[in-house]
């Protein structure tokens, strides 16, 4: 961590802005981070898991899980897990999901937004409109996968379903995995697009400049509240 | 597998081409010929399917019919359905059919099947699942356009009609058929069995049934178990056998079309991130980035 | 059978009526199905249920339970009526000429010498009136108001379409529908089977039921041909070597007559059975029944019998009385019986009126159980809940019971229904302390022999002396049984046209009855078995399917009795000159010289057709009887009565005599009499049945047949259903003046609603598979609700007519 640009270890663990000098910010507590991760472990398991099952080529990751069976079996299970923590999260971050009038107007220069030309774009609170996209894909789809996962779980649910309801299902749940795996493929290369952002869902923090950049009125909102009070925004 | 075979002709979920490279004399297709016009609904078939097979169905209950067991299951690979229907003269017509695996040439359960090589299709038209294989997902029965397969209780693997493929490989009739005291099941080459149906079908036109017929579903690619019906209008009278099955579209859309294209997608948006790495960069955040926000905080400081 | 199961499938037309072939002969059922496909034959099902066998029927008709002989009775009716009979055939091989004795009268429902005291008829007066020449007279116009033909037209007069649709409840349309079917028999090549079984059985008219099956078949000239007979369907895989065999309480081996208690005398027994024609030329081959008889008496007490002392006559036991079933649980129930010995047999389960059999076997001292099974009699002591309810604290009964094996665990032979005897080997070790019959009856009869040698007794003699030549005295093994039962010369048989020539050597077996004497040169256990086991050894063994004419004459395999023979009577497939009449499926026929063909004549060989020998040999008449002259307990013409447990208040066809509502010389005793139920109590006819998923009560101790019928039901219709409330699935309760079962409610179609004598009647059907004992749910055995009642000439229970009430539980 040699990049000037952020703060030392020892101004993210302080996390708080020195007088007269702004260090580092916090974007995601400990509590947040290890319940993102929990929910990104599962959906790689989740996924793997469902690809192999999905198509014959990928069958072979079924070996990761202890061969065909065992994918079977734990697929659902960490699919449940996943939708479980998703929910903690969810419900967490849903305030900060809304859709607001400057989210359309960014998504209209999504031109821009491709071409890192971010000081044509409006300015963007603690999520941008393709996060909160992100989110609501997110949401959609594991509610739809949740649903469709009990009425094809053969184990327990599927004797209680008629076979066109089955039929449906087992559709309709290979394709909200299809969106969802595409959303997140698209969400995993935001992060590593811009930059700092791996390091917020890993440390947790952001430099200022990241912040101003990319996030300008949540950072506005957080240096209004460091004021007042803490330099933070929750 | 322990023994290979090269009488395998398709497996599920492989994409590649089974082995080729035999021809066999004849190339002829077995199949198993029920006439529900000669069943009589003893349930040898049944007893003698469990005894080739070693499966004893749990000793059940009455449940005011004579189908016992109720249901195909894991250990009842084949039953006698038996349905009471009052014709349009006014005359009573029993109709007892034996239900079981149709052996379709276009099987709706290896198409559905996700694992390879559980549901295999041999060269004389049997499809068999291979259960070693098997990983319990069900996705057969979600498959199969006549609802056969069942999924254990005690080992989660799927179980059918296997139409004694290790019978009929050494050159035996299926145990059903050979316990079969009044003829009414008859197996040999498709042809053979279809001119045996032409014969049955001659004899019950004479007898009035008019519309009787064979039973040999287009919508399946046709299947290696066929029935005689005194109805073949009407073959939901026959305990719900369905007048023109095949393979439902939703499955067909399932394990069809969408399975290369929705990983085709998956692939795309992956390298379009990667191009787009290529092509314009990371965001990356500069000194003058750090500088304007500090700039910035020391305003905010100050505002209020 | 007269004929036999593969000759089915000649058939142009198959009525299955009083049997439920594909249900309970399966196996044998191939043979209509074969007729069906591959001869046109159409099947006509005539049942109070429609069956598993009505499912494949060209024509289904519904029946009430009991009334087949009003339908039999309506079909003979309308062929004479109609002229549907085939004349050659009945003029010629039939008793149609015979004049009948002027004191035989029939009215009223009661035949005459009819004694109502001992529920029995003085049967003198039926029978032929004798000419001066000593045979019967004849009218071969058939104009005389005596002659069989006229009093047969006039008793079944009565027996209308419409008196069919009142009685039995078949639409007039169906009935007339099947006479017509029936009818196309009549002429020369076409021929009709009758498969038939328990469904006529087991009635109190059951063997008159059958009896007019054989009338309907004579008159359309169907007996004696192929694809023809009266095929009784045997339930069991050996009960026609049983019977063979003389197990009746009335016979001996190969139906010869066991003497009653009046017959101590053997020149009066031997001229009792002396069978002289009643025709001239005939061959009446009963008059060799002294051969069959001293020969049998040779094979049992060898040396020890002679003819000084009538071949050991006084050995055999003379009886008071019939010892059937009833009779001996009636007596078991008197407290007069101290021990019984129930070998391969589940009485609690198999006699009507479970209820009385559980007090009957409580008063014995010791019961003796030979079984593979834990049969239900054999823990009839032991309390199983409503199942068995009894307590066995006040049982004192000892049961001993001895393992058997089963059949498949010996070598012997079976005999089927078409009557082959065919040998099978043992397929496996028996289990456990299991031992064969065979050995137990060795050891037994052993250690009694050693008792009555040193302690003596009574009358020891014909135990003592009792032939016993097998290697091992105490388990003989059934080879020597076999060779036994078949025969052998004792000394060198001489040729009696050529008194040089030796024509068997003391000790041969026998090629076959034929050879058998009356002078105690011959033994044979069982004549009509003689040749099973010939010269050239085990003719049982053979597996030679091979069959040359097509026609399912497969001379080589296994021995058919008698004398391999596979169709009875098959001299009447030929006109009066020897020609068949149907040349495609010709059985024998007269070549000038002799007669021959596909079959073994049962003729004599050499006979000239010309001569005018009649082709029923058996007969005195040399001809089929119509008129039974004094051989049925119940009169000469079946005639119709109701069960003894019936709907009706009164008889339809003879109403204005309280008498006749049932068989007036049936079997039945005053206590049960007590026990019978009455329609406003117990409204619905049942009957009693079996099912293909099971075996008696055998199969519900094998799991693969408990798998596929699990558990006890009882079926009723839907309309009955309907009027109590009953849907499938529910639970009932049926009962019957005797007691009361619980089970399962099969509600179905095939059992329609009848309309009887103005009224609607309810069908139940009550199959028997089920009992406290074995793998399959328990239940009820079946015969807690039927009546102890039994037929005039076998006294076989009446299982399949009875009254009962069925509630919703």
């Amino acid at each position: 961590m040699t990049d000037p640009g952020l703060g030392t270890n020892e101004a993210d663990r302080r996390a708080t802005a020195a007088p007269g000098r702004l260090d580092t910010i916090l974007r995601y507590t400990a509590e947040e981070r290890t319940n993102h991760w929990i929910v990104a472990l599962c959906f790689v398991l989740a996924a793997l898991s469902g690809l192999a099952l999905f198509h014959p080529a990928l069958f072979g990751l079924s070996g990761l899980f202890g061969g065909g069976p065992w994918t079977r079996i734990l697929h659902p299970f960490i699919g449940l897990a996943m939708v479980v923590a998703f929910l903690f999260f969810g419900v967490k971050e849903a305030s900060h999901n809304r859709m607001e009038p400057r989210d359309w107007a960014w998504l209209r220069h999504v031109g821009d937004v491709v071409n890192n030309r971010e000081d044509r774009l409006p300015e963007v609170g603690r999520y941008n409109a393709g996060q909160k996209l992100v989110f609501y894909a997110i949401v959609l789809c594991l509610t739809g996968l949740l649903l469709t996962g009990i009425v094809i779980w053969r184990a327990y649910f599927s004797l209680y379903f008629p076979i066109s309801v089955v039929r449906v299902s087992s559709v309709l749940h290979a394709f909200c995995a299809f969106v969802l795996i595409c959303t997140i493929i698209v969400h995993i290369y935001a992060a590593i697009w811009v930059r700092g952002s791996v390091h917020a869902m890993t440390r947790g923090t952001v430099t200022p400049g990241w912040a101003w950049k990319h996030h300008r009125a949540w950072f506005r909102e957080i240096m209004t509240h460091a004021a007042n009070s803490r330099p933070r925004s929750d | 597998m322990a023994l290979q075979s090269l009488d395998i002709i398709r497996r599920s979920a492989t994409t590649l081409p089974s082995p080729e490279i035999r021809e066999p004399t004849g190339g002829q297709d077995v199949a198993k010929l029920i006439d529900t016009t000669k069943c009589i609904g003893c349930k040898a078939c049944q007893v003698a399917c469990m005894e080739w097979n070693d499966l004893r169905d749990e000793i059940g209950t009455n449940v005011g019919q004579y189908q016992n067991p109720h249901d195909l299951s894991d250990s009842s690979w084949t039953l006698m359905r038996f349905a009471e229907v009052e014709n349009p003269k006014g005359d009573l017509e029993w109709l007892i059919r034996k239900d079981g695996c149709m052996h379709c040439a276009d099987p709706g359960c290896l198409k559905a099947c996700p694992s390879p090589g559980a549901i295999v299709q041999y060269s004389n038209g049997i499809v068999d699942f291979h259960e070693e294989n098997c990983i319990g997902c069900g996705y057969c029965v979600t498959g199969c356009p006549f609802d056969i397969p069942r999924i254990s209780k005690k080992d989660h693997k799927a179980y059918k009609c296997t139409l004694c493929s290790d019978r009929v490989a050494v050159g035996l009739e299926p145990a059903c058929i050979k316990s079969c005291p009044t003829g009414a099941l008859v197996f040999g080459t498709k042809d053979d069995m279809k001119q045996h149906a032409a014969e049955r079908i001659e004899d019950l036109k004479s007898r009035g049934f008019e519309n009787a017929g064979l039973y040999d579903p287009a919508g399946v690619g046709g299947t290696h178990v066929m029935y005689v019906l005194h109805h073949a209008d009407q073959a939901p009278l026959y305990s719900g056998l369905p007048q023109d099955p095949h393979i439902s579209p939703n499955v067909r859309l399932w394990k069809g079309v969408s399975k290369p294209a929705a990983l085709a997608v998956m692939a795309f948006t992956a390298l379009a991130g990667f191009f787009h790495y290529i092509r314009v960069g990371p965001d990356e955040t500069d000194a003058s980035d750090e500088a304007a926000a500090q700039e910035m905080a020391r305003k905010q400081e100050k505002a209020p | 059978m007269t004929n036999h199961w593969v000759d089915i499938k000649n058939a142009d037309v198959i009525l299955a009526m009083g049997g439920n072939a594909a249900e309970a002969h399966p196996c044998g059922f191939k043979w209509v199905t074969e007729a069906k496909a591959h001869n046109k034959a159409r099947l006509i099902v005539v049942d109070p249920r429609f069956t598993r066998t009505a499912s494949v029927a060209d024509i289904y008709a519904p029946i009430r339970t009991g009334t087949d002989i009003v339908f039999l009775g309506g079909v003979i009716s309308y062929l004479l009526a109609n002229d549907k009979i085939q004349h050659e055939y009945v003029k010629n091989y039939t008793d149609f000429s015979f004049i009948v004795r002027e004191d035989f009268g029939f009215q009223n429902g009661l035949y005459s010498g009819y004694d109502a005291d001992t529920r029995s008829y003085q049967r003198s007066t039926w029978d032929y009136e004798m000419g001066p020449d000593g045979f019967v007279k004849t009218d071969p116009s058939l104009n005389h108001p005596r002659c069989v033909y006229q009093l047969m037209k006039q008793h079944y007069a009565r027996y209308t379409p419409e008196m069919v649709a009142r009685v039995c409840g078949t639409p007039q349309d169906k009935f007339l529908q099947i006479c017509d079917m029936l009818a196309s028999t009549a002429t020369p090549t076409r021929a009709m089977t009758i498969m038939y079984a328990l469904g006529w059985t087991q009635h109190s008219v059951g063997s008159q039921m059958i009896r007019q099956g054989a009338m309907v078949q004579l008159l359309l000239g169907n007996i004696g041909v192929a694809g023809g007979g009266m095929n009784a369907l045997r339930g069991h895989s050996n009960i026609q070597g049983l019977t063979d065999l003389g197990l009746m309480s009335d016979l001996l081996p190969g139906y010869l007559n066991l003497p009653g208690e009046k017959m101590k005398d053997y020149k009066a027994y031997m001229a009792a059975h002396d069978f002289k024609p009643l025709r001239p030329n005939q061959l009446s081959y009963w008059q060799n029944y002294d051969k069959f008889f001293i020969s049998l008496m040779k094979a049992w007490w060898g040396d020890a019998a002679t003819a000084d002392n009538n071949w050991a006559y006084d050995y055999l036991p003379k009886l008071d009385r019939l010892y059937d079933m009833l009779q001996f649980v009636e007596l078991m129930n008197q407290g007069k019986m101290t021990g019984f010995i129930c070998q391969g047999f589940n009485p609690l389960g198999a006699a009507p009126n479970k209820a009385k059999l559980n007090t009957s076997l409580a008063q014995l001292k010791f019961l003796v159980i030979m079984d593979p099974l834990a049969t239900e009699t054999s823990e009839f002591w032991r309390n199983f809940g409503e199942h068995n309810d009894v307590d066995p604290a006040k049982i004192q009964t000892e049961v001993f019971r001895l393992p058997t094996n089963c059949f498949a665990e010996e070598n012997g032979s079976l005999t089927n229904s078409s009557r082959w005897l065919q040998w099978h080997w043992k397929g496996a070790e028996p289990p456990g302390e299991a031992r064969s019959d065979l050995q137990i009856m060795g050891e037994i009869f052993t250690r009694m022999r050693a008792m009555y040698r040193t302690d003596g007794g009574a009358y020891p003699d014909p135990i003592v002396n009792l032939s016993w030549p097998y290697a091992r005295p105490n388990s003989p093994t059934a080879e020597e049984l076999a060779r036994e039962y078949s025969g052998k010369a004792l000394k060198d048989l001489a040729d009696p046209k050529d008194p040089t020539k030796v024509t068997r050597k003391a000790g041969e077996q026998l090629a076959g009855f034929a050879e058998l004497r009356n002078d105690g040169s011959t033994a044979s256990g069982c004549w009509i078995f003689c040749g099973a086991w010939g010269p050239t050894g085990n003719l049982m063994a053979r597996r030679d399917n091979s069959d040359p004419t097509g026609i399912g004459q497969t001379l080589n395999w296994a021995f058919s009795w008698p004398a391999n023979r596979r169709v009875l009577y098959n001299r009447a497939s030929c006109d009066p000159t020897g020609k068949p009449f149907n040349p495609d499926r010709t059985l024998v026929a007269w070549n000038g010289k002799a007669w021959g063909g596909a079959d073994i004549p049962d003729f004599k060989v050499d006979e000239d057709p010309t001569h005018g020998m009649g082709p029923f040999i058996m007969n005195a008449e040399g001809v089929g009887r119509f008129f039974a002259r004094t051989f049925m307990a119940d009169g000469p013409f079946p005639e119709h009565y109701e069960p003894f447990e019936t709907p009706l208040s009164s008889n339809p066809l003879s109403p204005n005599q309280p008498g006749t509502l049932n068989n007036p010389a049936a079997r039945v005793f005053d206590d049960d009499r007590k026990a019978f139920g009455k329609p406003d109590q117990f409204p619905h006819a049942a009957t009693t049945y079996r099912l293909t998923e099971h075996f008696h009560f055998w199969t519900k101790h094998v799991r693969l047949n408990a798998i596929i019928q699990p558990q006890q039901f009882v079926e009723i219709g839907a309309a009955l259903g309907k009027e109590l409330g009953i849907a499938s699935g529910d639970r009932v309760k049926v009962s019957s003046n005797r007691g009361y079962i619980d089970a399962v409610a099969v509600v179905t179609k095939r059992l329609r609603a009848l309309q009887v004598d103005g009224k609607t009647l309810h069908h139940v059907g009550i199959p028997i598979h089920w009992g406290f004992k074995g793998l399959a749910k328990p239940g009820f055995l079946a015969n807690t609700l039927t009546p102890f009642v039994g037929d005039a000439n076998s006294q076989t229970p009446e299982f399949k007519s009875f009254l009962v009430k069925v509630e919703k539980l």
